[in-house]
């Protein structure tokens, strides 16, 4: 209920919430603009009747209470069982359902890490086994090889010293078989010697003579 | 609802909170549909849309809408039992009726051409009187004649104790006025500033000021909803644990 003319305009309006303002300083003094205010409170005057008939603040309108309490009423009764009834047991339950499943969930996860915990376990004993079982192959294997080697090894030289053995043979042979040619030769050699000198060979003589001589050489 | 008349500015900050019916002219009797049942009407049909079919997924995991309703029902849900206690709890749904019914008229009072039901006295000292008498009558059927050390400070010097009696008898009896004043003054001026400042916007120089202004007003509005929503449904829990545990 305040009202607000300013200071220039002619008349002063009460009782009215309407506030009015006017580009005052200009308005004064000016014919023209003098009837303009007068319009404006004019104005102003009708609202202030109009306002008359109604209270200042609608809120203190007596009138709109039964109304306002009646449909209030009726809204808070229908918030009311659409909350107690479907929207809040039904929030409660799913919050109440999370919570069951989290719980379920870390419970169930606890009971995975042990698992997996074993799991691991059992991996490694598994691992270190397999470990140990490998080595022991191994080790036979290699018993086993050189077993086989050593055999190998045997038969080998015993074939090298039987091939030694004979080559020596042969050896012994081609230089027998050696002398008796150069013998031969120079009994042959000597023989015709004597012949070609004029005298006869005798060939007793001959092969006594050429021994005699090639006992110191080929010996 | 500035109008600009012949050389001047009318204001009309209050008509926003005028109650007239929704169809045709005419009195307003206590059945006639008008403005204020039309926007209560709106703020129930948002809280249903909110809390029921928001959440008819009934996801484990939610989506936006159902984390908003969790959120609220979490939030109210945690306020009565942290301030009420386990006992408080039985009485849940109707501090998130009001709770509810308060946010919602609020927050749709906002929008621009709207009514705020929250901004009549008639509205709000309904809220109060039915917590005032609901918490006055648990209060009784839950204590008996003990509910009255209510008002009786057995911590206090015997002398001082009678004095301290009337006090609190006097201030118990204010609780419902301050509680739907408070609610009611708070969203009212708010508005009323908001149609002064738009009023300003006629006058071209002004305007920019005013415009940056409405737009602050605005935001601090938005804050005073959520609020006045908080504080009406804390103070609720607070009497209600008075009723609950009257003992000093």
């Amino acid at each position: 209920m305040f009202s607000l003319l300013q200071q220039t305009a002619p008349v002063v309006v009460e009782e009215s919430e309407t506030v009015i303002i006017t580009e005052s300083a200009e308005a004064a003094g000016h014919g023209a603009d003098a009837a303009h205010a007068v319009a404006a409170a004019d104005a102003a005057h009708g609202a202030a009747g109009h306002a008359a008939s109604a209270p200042g603040m609608p809120q203190l309108d007596f009138t709109t209470f039964g109304n306002q309490i009646f449909w209030l009423l009726v809204i808070l009764a229908v918030i009311h069982w659409v909350l107690s009834r479907i929207a809040l047991p039904r929030i409660g339950g799913v919050i109440s359902d999370r919570q069951g499943a989290i719980t379920g969930d870390l419970m169930a996860a606890e009971e995975f890490k042990q698992k997996a915990k074993e799991a691991e376990a059992a991996y490694d004993k598994a691992l270190a086994d397999a470990r140990a079982e490998a080595g022991k192959i191994v080790a036979a294997n290699k018993a086993e090889i050189q077993k086989e080697l050593d055999a190998a090894i045997a038969h080998a030289d015993a074939e090298i010293a039987a091939r030694a053995a004979e080559s020596e043979k042969r050896i012994g042979e081609i230089r027998a078989s050696a002398i008796e040619d150069a013998r031969n030769v120079a009994r042959e050699v000597t023989a015709a010697l004597v012949e070609n000198f004029g005298g006869k060979a005798d060939q007793g003589l001959v092969d006594a003579a050429v021994d005699q001589r090639l006992k110191g050489a080929l010996q | 609802m500035a109008e600009e008349e012949a050389g001047g500015l009318v204001f009309h900050p209050m008509d926003q909170f005028v109650v007239k019916p929704l169809f045709g002219e005419g009195p307003v009797n206590w059945y006639t549909p008008t403005n204020a049942t039309l926007w209560m009407a709106l703020a129930a049909l948002a809280i249903t849309a909110l809390l029921v079919f928001g959440t008819r997924g009934r996801a484990i995991v939610p989506n936006r809408v159902q984390s908003i309703a969790e959120l609220l029902y979490g939030m109210v849900h945690k306020m009565v039992e942290d301030v009420t206690g386990k006992d408080g709890l039985k009485y849940f749904p109707y501090v998130m009726t009001l709770f509810c019914f308060i946010l919602f008229a609020n927050f749709l009072g906002l929008l621009p051409k709207s009514f705020s039901p929250t901004s009549h006295i008639a509205v709000t000292a309904v809220l109060a009187v039915l917590v005032f008498v609901g918490v006055t009558v648990l209060g009784f059927v839950k204590n008996g004649a003990h509910f009255l050390g209510l008002f009786w400070v057995s911590s206090a010097p015997l002398a001082l104790r009678p004095v301290l009696a009337v006090i609190e008898l006097i201030s118990y009896f204010v609780r419902p006025v301050s509680h739907s004043i408070r609610l009611a003054g708070n969203i009212m001026a708010g508005h009323a500033v908001i149609k002064v400042f738009a009023a300003f916007a006629a006058i071209a120089a002004i305007a920019p000021v005013s415009v940056v202004a409405i737009t602050a007003m605005y935001g601090l509005e938005v804050l005073v909803a959520l609020i006045q929503a908080y504080v009406f449904t804390i103070l609720t829990c607070v009497y209600l644990k008075d009723a609950l545990h009257p003992a000093h």
